[in-house]
């Protein structure tokens, strides 16, 4: 097991610059997940740390020592591919084993390794059967079978589940973090589902552009996004987004919305009297009372089994509110709601968040 | 271990050993074909083109010397030499014109799935593996009166007035190895085709289909514009390659009669083979490679005008 | 539904005319071969003759050097579409996988070696093999014939290598492997009907190239197939059935090698087009 440390980490594409100053320690036995819209750099990162891609700028350590030059061989760490990259001419026992027989261990060691690591997948019986022959979720197995077999310093994830069915897919995340938990091996795990990074991750990187917009534990992330694109990225439906004016009093701030709605805050925040600001709310704080503060205009109604998702038109904007009251079902075409003031985030104009609430 | 210096310096350059050896390791799998191809083409292709410029002749010790232009101004009044230009001209033009239309029209057929295509396939692409001397030989026996049926029923069905060898007549004898070209180049159009047409999504068909296209328009609309990158370059190819490609010709009228089917690739090979005179031989040769040179110019020139007007 | 059918038909038809077309000359290569003599004037244009012999093929494989020739034609297709696979694939992975400086320029020089008139090299070829002992021997065709056709090999493999994806052998590296070894291990075994088709394209060409075997070889001992059954034609000029059963002989393994892999061909080429 080993920690990995990037630090000033940079990488561009001839000209084309896809990272700039990624600095992130990951601490032994860590699953760290790196999330974030696709193509803003996230596999890239992760293929320069098993060294597959070249380290334009900055260092990278693994257990403190400097590997930006050594070859992926070199540096005993696993990784997952999105396609799983099994290989098609050799049968799962053999691509499970493939890594142990370059290392020529030998062969009682290897049948041993196999056996436990396809003992723990389920895969026994198909051992003998190629690649071509499983379903999506075996060979997605085999490729942890792979993985897991050599006991690495790290294992790296490249969207592992993306091309799995949703059940099975959610079958997987939980079989990886009892994985985990079992292997307790350090992890680095790439994923544009914002979902699975809650889920698996006892910490988020959230990427934006080719840069690290925040990082923190899962639930830091959902209640204290550092900026608009982590308030909007994590969570599910995304967070509603107002625009307002922020309005300074003795002990408190008030947020000012376009139509004349007070919001008073619960704190003062630092922001100057009369500057634009942007007030944001999940979906699932929003609270609907036949007193509520706001109008609201109801254009869809989404039942998700769980619960119901609203789409409303607040002040021309589209605004959504999810809540588990079956009574919201009854087709309605307006609607009174509150936006509970501990519930607030606000941002200030280059989207940063401002209080902390 | 970790690199102090590295570290330090706040330096992601590698380390000069490991850029070198990175740099270097595609030179590596390249490296053996490279070099092959340099001594084996690129330098004669050099000293072939400085003999043009020389007297070589293979059997005259004394030859050798820098004659300067000596060569191409015999060529400018050699009349045998324009006569082998508008062979060639009427040779390739016709050869590549009938094997890409028969090529294209077989690989439409084969692209639908019938039973027993795998077998069908592999028969009509055989003569492609038939060797081209073989080739020649074959179908000169075919037109041979004595031992071929051609001549007779071409008799019998009136294209001849008595069953002769068409080779032997000045008039029809560039047909012979045209129609044996096309006969052994037909496969090479069809397999490049076919792959082309194997390419094209299927749906796009379903979709075109769906919309109300029949067959006609489907291929005008679909099959054509997909086609159309691999046709352009595959007759460039083929054109350059069969105007240099004697090997039918000397085998089966070696130019004759009367110099009536005497190619410019042929008039090399008579010119370095039979007279042994490798210094006028190379001077047309590079006539030659100019012209090619120049055709491939203009037709990926025209090309990217289409391209462009896209 | 008869408009269907009619289509069909003449589908059909039309493929059965390609067949006939193409296999009709090698059909009357074999029927003269088998014609006794008595039989080849009087029965010109039959289609099968009313009886036929073997002796045309054993009087040319006891009187003539064919046995020889067949030998020279089967080392030097051998070895050289050994020699163009193997460096054939170190250079098509080299262009499939890498992006460096010069690669352009690689290309650019194996596509101008497809243009030019091979003619035009057999002088200078003869002056740069002879001091060397090259000419007059098998070795000298192999590596003239080697370097014609790595050309466009390369570009055969590159598109085979183009079609397996790079994950496999990153997986590999990943696992412990060297790139080298990623591509000996991974690769090349992905690559087989690519190299079945390298094989079989150039084990036909070697067998069939006739400028370069009658300019670099003189006399029997080292001559290839092509050669000898020039020499024999020219000088049994009159004797169709030998000549004909030489040619037949000289056809069989060029065919057997096409048959086994021309799938492979239009398959490998399918990838090529495919990334376009
Ligand atoms: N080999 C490459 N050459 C040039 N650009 C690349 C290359 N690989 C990735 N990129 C670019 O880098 C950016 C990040 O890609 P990637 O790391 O794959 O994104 P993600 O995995 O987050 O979807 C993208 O804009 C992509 O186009
Ligand atoms: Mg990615």
């Amino acid at each position: 097991m080993a920690s990995i440390a990037l630090s000033r980490v940079g990488k561009s594409f001839g000209t084309h610059s896809v990272l700039s100053e990624v600095d992130l320690d990951i601490k032994d036995g860590e699953f760290v997940v790196l999330v974030g819209p696709s193509g803003c750099g996230k596999s890239t990162l992760l293929r320069m740390i098993a060294g597959l891609e070249d380290i334009t700028s900055g260092t990278l350590t693994i257990d403190g020592q400097r590997v930006n030059d050594l070859k992926p061989k070199d540096r005993d760490i696993a990784m997952v591919f999105q396609s799983y990259a099994l290989y098609p001419h050799m049968n799962v026992a053999d691509n499970m084993s493939y890594s142990l027989r370059l290392r020529r261990r030998s062969k009682e060691v290897i049948a041993a390794a196999v056996s436990a690591a396809s003992g723990k997948l389920g895969l026994d019986p198909y051992l003998e059967r190629r690649p071509k022959a499983l379903s999506g979720g075996q060979r997605q197995r085999v490729a942890m079978g792979r993985a897991i077999v050599r006991k690495p310093k790290a294992f790296l994830f490249d969207e592992p589940l993306s091309n799995l069915d949703a059940r099975l897919r959610e079958q997987m995340r939980a079989e990886i973090k009892r994985l985990h938990a079992e292997l307790g091996a350090t992890s680095v795990y790439v994923t544009h589902d914002q979902i699975e990074a809650m889920t698996l991750a006892s910490r988020i990187v959230a990427m934006n552009a080719g840069s690290v917009q925040q990082i923190g534990a899962p639930l830091d992330l959902y209640d204290r996004p550092a900026n608009l694109f982590v308030a909007g990225f994590i969570g599910s439906p995304g967070m509603n987004f107002l625009e307002g004016r922020c309005e300074q009093g003795p002990e408190n701030s008030t947020v000012v919305l376009s139509r004349g709605y007070r919001l008073p805050l619960s704190v003062r925040i630092p922001a100057a009297d009369g500057e634009t600001v942007t007030l944001g709310i999940r979906p699932e704080h929003v609270t609907v009372a036949p007193d509520g503060q706001i109008d609201a205009a109801v254009e869809l109604v989404e039942p998700t089994g769980l619960g119901i998702i609203l789409h409303l038109i607040v002040h021309g904007e589209s605004f959504k509110l999810f809540t588990t009251d079956r009574a919201l079902l009854q087709p309605q075409a307006t609607l009174r709601i509150n936006l509970p003031k501990e519930r607030l985030h606000v941002f200030d104009q280059s989207g940063n968040r401002l209080a902390v609430m | 271990m970790s690199h102090p210096e590295a570290v330090r310096s706040g330096a992601a350059r590698k380390p000069a050993m490991r850029r070198f050896a990175d740099a270097a390791e595609p030179w590596f799998y390249a490296a053996p074909v490279l070099t092959l191809i340099v001594a084996v083409m690129l330098v004669p292709l050099l000293l072939g083109l400085s003999y043009a410029f020389r007297d070589i002749q293979l059997l005259n010790p004394f030859s050798g010397a820098f004659i300067g232009l000596e060569h191409f101004k015999t060529l400018a009044r050699d009349d045998a030499f324009y006569r082998a230009l508008k062979n060639t001209l009427w040779w390739t033009g016709a050869s590549v014109f009938l094997q890409f239309a028969l090529g294209l029209v077989l690989a439409l057929l084969l692209d639908k799935p019938f039973p027993g295509r795998g077998l069908a396939q592999a028969l009509v692409f055989l003569p492609w593996a038939v060797p081209t001397f073989l080739a020649g030989l074959n179908w000169a026996w075919l037109f041979n009166p004595v031992i071929g049926p051609l001549p007779h029923w071409m008799a019998a069905l009136g294209i001849l007035s008595a069953p002769d060898n068409i080779l032997a007549d000045p008039h029809l004898a560039m047909w012979g190895p045209i129609i044996a070209n096309v006969w052994w180049g037909i496969p090479f159009f069809a397999i490049t085709l076919l792959a082309a047409l194997q390419a094209i999504p299927r749906d796009i068909y379903e979709a075109a289909a769906i919309d109300g296209a029949g067959p006609l328009q489907r291929f005008l609309s679909i099959t054509l514009p997909f086609l159309a990158p691999t046709i352009a370059i595959t007759i460039l190819l083929r054109t350059v390659w069969i105007a240099n490609f004697a090997d039918l010709i000397i085998v089966m009228t070696n130019g004759g009669p009367a110099d009536r089917t005497q190619i410019v690739a042929s008039y090399i090979f008579t010119q370095a083979f039979r007279r042994l005179d490798f210094g006028y031989a190379s001077a047309i040769a590079l006539v030659l490679l100019v012209l090619l040179l120049a055709y491939s110019m203009l037709i990926v020139v025209i090309r990217q005008r289409l391209i462009e007007k896209d | 539904m008869t408009g269907r059918i009619l289509m069909t038909i003449a589908h059909r038809a039309a493929i059965l005319a390609y067949i006939v077309f193409a296999l009709f000359p090698l059909f009357w290569l074999l029927k003269v071969s088998v014609t006794p003599n008595d039989l080849l004037y009087s029965e010109g244009v039959r289609l099968w003759p009313s009886h036929t012999t073997f002796e045309h093929y054993r009087f040319v494989i006891e009187n003539s050097a064919f046995p020889t020739f067949f030998k020279n034609s089967l080392i030097v297709a051998c070895s050289t579409s050994v020699a163009v696979t193997v460096l054939s694939s170190l250079a098509g992975y080299a262009l499939s996988r890498f992006r460096f400086r010069g690669k352009y320029a690689i290309v650019a020089l194996m596509l101008i070696t497809q243009m030019f008139p091979l003619v035009m090299l057999v002088a200078p070829i003869f002056k740069m093999l002879s001091p060397l002992g090259l000419t007059n021997s098998l070795t000298g065709l192999v590596i003239v014939y080697t370097a014609f056709n790595v050309p466009f090999a390369t570009f055969l493999m590159q598109s085979f290598f183009d079609g397996i994806p790079k994950d496999l052998e990153e997986a590999a590296m990943i696992d412990g492997a060297s790139r080298f070894i990623a591509f000996r291990q991974i690769i090349l075994p992905l690559t087989l009907p690519g190299i079945a088709a390298t094989l079989g394209f150039v084990f036909t060409a070697a067998w069939s190239e006739l400028l370069f075997a009658l300019m670099l070889i003189s006399g029997n001992t080292s001559a290839t197939f092509p050669v000898g059954l020039l020499t024999f034609v020219s000088k049994f000029s009159v004797d169709f059935g030998q000549m004909m059963a030489a040619g037949v002989m000289a056809l069989i393994p060029a065919c057997l090698f096409f048959l086994l892999i021309q799938r492979y061909l239009v398959q490998g080429l399918t990838a090529g087009a495919v990334k376009g």
